[in-house]
């Protein structure tokens, strides 16, 4: 954890199909169970819905980390959503780790309403294992700062 | 090669007549020296200006998608796989296109022979039989053609169209034990880091000309996710990380339809090797769905389709 600033917390984008995984969520707040506070939620109607422009748009604008999470294979609220999703998902994984994108920042998972502490359990593991590799700086567009330029 | 000009010509002379076809896309004569053009052929009298050699590179399955008339096409392999991809997506009926399948012994890259030559320019040059005649001021060589092939074709394992309604000439034999994939193992052998400063290194140099794409057969999108602007998904600047996200982006819309033709490594002005991108993607597919593009006209593309016993090691 080379130059990290101290205290530095990852910040990790879960993207949570609606009839399952925000459901999840839902149920591991309501059960108080504990869980880093790392994560942003976006819900999504499904997990097909993802785009993987979604998750590389995030890991562009810095996001440490990328979590989709969706109904289980058989239990997709539109039959078929998450098994399309999966091939996508397994095409754009495999690709961003052959160019050298650490595998670790873009994870995927199925939870399902039920699963309270599942939902606990992916996202803690998600958030120690971002921690582990430090803030992202690969993909990540480098803005341009004015308080930079003014010294040249 | 005469021989298969001659039958080409009659082919073609034959479809026209016979009105089967009301064009004939196929290849002629160039203005540089190894260049050929795409040729577009509706009367009989000008068939003669169609040729076939190895320096027939261009890839006319570019040319098929959208067209109203009944065209009969020049195929090599890799061309004719193209013309079946896009027949499996729509984007042509099966029966405005005919397929003329040529036998390919590969194509002659342009760009190993410039690199040879260095800074010698190449006035004349004429392919006879295995040998590569280049002349210049002051120079003329004889080259073999093999040692000039396209990185593609030297793996190439469908030099005869799967996919055919006519045959010029006879078949040629498979290269059955070559390995395709040589190029990405030793990448994927790679540490992380070294794969990523190696990608940064090749796609720095890219100036965002977007040739690669526009000689693509697959890129037919109306509007391509790198112009679209509401929402802009991603910059056209020459950020590092906008020109890493065109590739990345370009590579997963041809997965499981890519079938490595080679004519966007073969375009590019700053010779990036395009290659290592598309063939990594071949192998996820196969891999994965055990899917080789282009080999049948009803067969949607893997990633439009999905099987519930996929694997799905990846997911948590
Ligand atoms: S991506 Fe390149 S190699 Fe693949 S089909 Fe398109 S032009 Fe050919
Ligand atoms: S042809 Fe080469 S320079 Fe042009 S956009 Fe493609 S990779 Fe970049
Ligand atoms: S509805 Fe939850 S993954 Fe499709």
């Amino acid at each position: 954890m080379k130059n990290v600033e101290k205290g530095w917390e990852p910040r990790i984008l879960a993207f949570l199909c609606n009839w399952c995984s925000y459901a999840g969520a839902d149920l591991t707040g309501i059960s108080r169970i504990q869980y880093p506070p790392n994560v942003r939620i976006v819900r999504v109607p499904c997990s097909g819905r993802v785009n993987p422009y979604y998750i590389i748009k995030a890991l562009q604008c810095g996001w440490d980390g990328v979590l989709v999470s969706g109904c289980h294979p058989g239990d997709c609220h539109y039959i078929s959503g998450n098994l399309v999703a999966r091939r996508r998902f397994a095409v754009l994984k495999d690709l961003l780790e052959y160019v050298g994108i650490e595998p670790a920042r873009v994870n995927f998972s199925w939870v399902s309403a039920a699963e309270g502490g599942k939902f606990a359990s992916v996202v803690t593991e998600v958030v120690n294992e971002v921690k582990a590799l430090g803030p992202a700086k690969r993909l990540v567009k480098v803005r341009i700062e004015w308080k930079n330029l003014k010294n040249r | 090669m005469e021989k298969l000009e001659k039958s080409l010509r009659e082919i073609a002379e034959k479809l026209l007549s016979e009105k089967k076809v009301d064009l004939i896309i196929g290849y002629e004569r160039g203005t540089r020296p190894l260049r050929t053009t795409p040729c577009f052929v509706n009367k009989t009298e000008d068939v003669q200006k169609l040729i076939w050699d190895s320096s027939c590179d261009n890839n006319l399955a570019k040319y098929v998608v959208d067209r109203k008339e009944k065209v009969g096409v020049v195929a090599k392999g890799c061309d004719a796989r193209l013309i079946a991809v896009c027949i499996a997506e729509n984007q042509v009926p099966k029966e405005n296109v005919i397929i003329i399948g040529v036998p390919c012994l590969g194509v002659v890259d342009r760009k190993k022979v410039e690199s040879k030559l260095e800074e010698k320019e190449i006035l004349e040059a004429t392919i006879e039989g295995e040998k590569i005649k280049v002349k210049g001021e002051e120079f003329e060589l004889l080259l073999a053609k093999n040692d000039f092939l396209c990185d593609s074709c030297l793996t190439c394992k469908h030099r005869n169209p799967p996919i055919q309604d006519v045959l010029v000439g006879e078949e040629v034999p498979e290269l059955t034990e070559v390995n395709e994939f040589t190029e990405v193992e030793n990448l994927e052998a790679m540490a992380a880091e070294e794969r990523w400063n190696h990608f940064n290194g090749e796609l720095s140099k890219c100036i965002r000309c977007y040739a690669c794409r526009s000689v693509c057969p697959l890129c037919y999108c109306k509007t391509c996710f790198v112009d679209q602007s509401i929402p802009t998904w991603f910059g056209k600047t020459n950020d590092l990380s906008d020109t890493m996200i065109y590739h990345i982006v370009r590579a997963l819309h041809v997965a499981g339809r890519c079938v490595d033709c080679g004519a966007c490594s073969r375009v590019c002005p700053v010779n990036i090797n395009l290659r290592e991108l598309m063939k990594k993607i071949e192998k996820i597919v196969k891999e994965r769905y055990n899917f080789k593009a282009g080999l049948s006209l009803e067969e949607a593309p893997p990633l439009g389709d999905f099987k519930s016993e996929d694997p799905q090691e990846f997911i948590k």
